[in-house]
């Protein structure tokens, strides 16, 4: 399988800012407060013209609440149906998050740039994650499965608070079984917890690297991300290997509103998937 | 016999009576007048039908936080620099329904807003608006968006430019090689001397829009008028700024002092952001009425200097004055250039002058070149 370079439709084209309707196929309780979205296009021609690479986002709208920002984190190869999934946190994800099947969901998208996966074959995988930050990695994940003899070792560094707050649960042993090596942490155990406890840039204790052969592709929380680097670059990883998801407040995605900026960058456009060599002048800068 | 009309690139004299005549010839060519005109004490744009409701005979007094109107001793049409308003208060509208949506049978109906937009002719827009205006065309219509709202306004547009022949204290034009003499880029263009109009043909459209007028070719002698005139404004601008390896010095000070002390003084009150004729953030409204059958999506002028503009969940990233001028500043002078290839500021010295602290971005940059860090 090659992935497609993302196309818009003609409509979005003419009106970027204009939503596309989309019904909920199916809603998949992952934790508490995040749940896994599917979506389709209602417009057929829409459903069978959309494509989709792994660390791009759509807007999701709901008509007098508002619009979010929300990670594609369903497989590339099948892009009639598009996966979000969307932890409430403030007025429109909790409005989503009280949807029903069959209600109806504004969409655009996709936007931003991707992992670089074409780069990342035959290499090995440092995939490090943190709470809702394994959604843009799931689409890496799948595409990695789907075409496992393109890589070398694809090792999951996943982390979340506790272990109810894990997603994904269920899949999580099919990745093994495909042959991702996955490695799980949470911040405070329960009784039943067997696993690691501590953040996910601990987890690098656990792996070894080879520095030259290894790509790092990241995303979490700053703070998280901001170790995740220290770590790698600790094994000698090049900066030019290391690539992180950024977040920031986001009301257009075209590149018009300015509220997304970092640096020189839009984090629509030019993100959310960065090149840490790119942007360490400005990573980590108090309040930037 | 068809009257002639001058050719795309000449220069010719007309009394300045007759610019009524060619805001006349607009008007019937189906273009909506716009322009400078007095209100409450200052030179706004606003709706124009007669030349008399120019300034005439008013010219403006700018300094940091300061702005007052006085009278010229000759009934002069021009004799004023850039007021608070900018032309994008036409080009991006303050606030802009974007679109509705209604609820029906179970499917949803997207409608584009119906925003009337009128053919706009644009009158006295000056070389460093002609600029602002290039750079916003770059935000809205070069990228791999087009945002639809812009180009419906921008690209009917009619420009009669005027070169400036004074400068505002708080101009800055020739440090940021905006002007003060439009080179091109507008249909007509107009240098006031004492007795007449200099205009230069811009464009077929602008030749059009003089015709039933007494104009003649401008001789050696009214060129050279209006050149010096032009020049004299450039001379005898006050304010200047560096602009060496800008984004650099202001990228490897970003923990510089200065910024701290400027976030004493600035009450992040977005007024620079508002008359900059560059800045061009937005957000977005949503509305719905009390069935929830109906939303519309309003677009409203934003602002970095606003808290929530950073805001994502659990707190907001420039949460400090300090982080949200540096911000303002860097994204100015140096992080534009990244992303648009040309600087953010032209120089009109609008910030300076509606800042009520009369915060100056000249000195500010300055103050960290004297002091780089690196
Ligand atoms: C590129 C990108 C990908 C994302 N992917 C996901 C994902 O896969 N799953 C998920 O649950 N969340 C994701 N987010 C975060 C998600 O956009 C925010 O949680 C959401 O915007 C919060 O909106 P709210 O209205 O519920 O919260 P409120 O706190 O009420 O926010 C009000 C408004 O501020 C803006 N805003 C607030 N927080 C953010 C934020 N973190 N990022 C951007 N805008 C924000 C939005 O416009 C929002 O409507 C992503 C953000 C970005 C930028
Ligand atoms: S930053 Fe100030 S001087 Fe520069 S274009 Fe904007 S308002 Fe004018
Ligand atoms: S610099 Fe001046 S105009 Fe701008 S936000 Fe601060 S106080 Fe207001």
């Amino acid at each position: 399988m090659s992935i497609a370079i993302p196309t818009l439709d003609r409509r979005s084209m003419l009106d970027p800012m204009l939503p596309h309707a989309a019904v909920i196929q199916g809603i998949n309780p992952e934790a508490n407060g995040i749940s896994t979205f599917s979506l389709e296009f209602v417009d057929p021609a829409e459903a069978a013209a959309y494509r989709f690479s792994p660390g791009q986002f759509n807007m999701l709208y709901l008509p007098g609440f508002g619009e979010v920002a929300i990670s594609l984190s369903s497989d590339p190869g099948e892009p009639q149906v598009l996966g979000h999934t969307i932890r409430c946190a403030g007025s429109v994800t909790r409005a989503l998050g009280r949807l029903r099947v069959g209600d109806l969901v504004g969409v655009r998208g996709p936007y931003g740039s991707a992992w670089p996966l074409e780069r990342a074959q035959g290499k090995n995988l440092v995939l490090a994650a943190g709470g809702i930050g394994v959604a843009p990695l799931r689409p890496v994940i799948l595409s990695v499965l789907r075409q496992r003899d393109q890589y070398g070792r694809v090792l999951l560094l996943y982390g979340a608070r506790m272990p109810a707050d894990l997603l994904y649960h269920e899949e999580i042993g099919r990745w093994r079984q495909g042959g991702i090596e996955v490695h799980i942490t949470v911040d405070l155990a329960d009784e039943n917890w067997k696993g690691q406890v501590g953040v996910v840039p601990q987890l690098f204790y656990r792996i070894r690297v080879d520095p030259k052969q290894t790509l790092v592709m990241t995303c979490g929380p700053e703070i998280m991300m901001r170790f995740v680097i220290y770590e790698a670059l600790a094994r000698r990883i090049p900066k030019e290997s290391i690539f992180i998801s950024m977040e920031r407040n986001m009301k257009c995605a075209v590149g018009f509103c300015g509220h997304c900026q970092f640096g020189p960058t839009f984090i629509c456009k030019q993100g959310p998937v960065l090149n840490f060599a790119v942007i360490e002048p400005f990573f980590g800068k108090e309040d930037f | 016999m068809k009257p002639s009309l001058p050719r795309v690139a000449a220069s010719v004299v007309v009394s300045k009576a007759s610019l009524q005549k060619v805001f006349d010839n607009m008007r019937v060519s189906g273009f909506s007048l716009v322009g400078p005109t007095v209100r409450e004490g200052a030179i706004v744009l606003d709706e124009l039908t007669q030349m008399s409701e120019l300034p005439v005979g008013w010219s403006d007094l700018q300094a940091p936080g300061g702005y007052r109107l006085e009278r010229t001793r000759e009934p002069q049409y021009f004799a004023y620099s850039c007021g608070p308003q900018s032309w994008k208060k036409y080009l991006l509208p303050a606030r802009l329904k974007l679109f509705s949506v209604e609820k029906e049978n179970g499917n949803w109906r997207v409608q584009p807003a119906q925003n009337l937009v009128p053919r706009y002719a644009f009158i006295g827009v000056r070389a460093c608006e002609l600029s602002a205006i290039a750079i916003q065309d770059r935000v809205f219509m070069t990228g791999e968006f087009r945002d639809p709202h812009y180009a419906r306004r921008r690209e009917p547009i009619f420009i009669l430019a005027v070169q400036c022949t004074q400068s505002a204290s708080t101009c800055f034009c020739v440090s940021m090689k905006t002007g003060p003499r439009a080179a091109g880029g507008f249909d007509l263009a107009l240098t006031e001397l004492p007795d007449t109009f200099v205009v230069e043909v811009g464009s077929e459209a602008g030749s059009e829009m003089l015709r039933d007028t007494a104009w003649a070719p401008a001789t050696a002698f009214d060129l050279g008028r209006a050149t010096q005139a032009c020049q004299r404004a450039g001379r005898e601008m006050q304010r200047q700024m560096r602009t060496d390896d800008l984004p650099g010095l202001l990228y490897n000070n970003l923990e510089h002092p200065r910024w701290d002390e400027v976030a004493t003084r600035c009450l992040s009150c977005a007024n620079c952001t508002q008359v900059c004729p560059t800045c061009f953030c937005v957000n977005v409204e949503d509305h719905s009425n009390l069935k929830a059958t109906a939303a519309e999506r309003t677009r409203v002028w934003d602002s970095c200097f606003a808290l929530d503009f950073s805001h994502v969940h659990g707190g907001n990233i420039r949460p400090t004055i300090r982080s949200r001028y540096r911000q303002w500043l860097t994204h100015k002078l140096a992080s534009w250039i990244d992303q648009f290839g040309v600087s953010g500021c032209v120089g009109c010295g609008r910030c300076i002058t509606w800042c009520p602290v009369g915060i100056d971005l000249t000195e500010e940059v300055q103050a960290i070149r004297d002091k780089a860090i690196k």
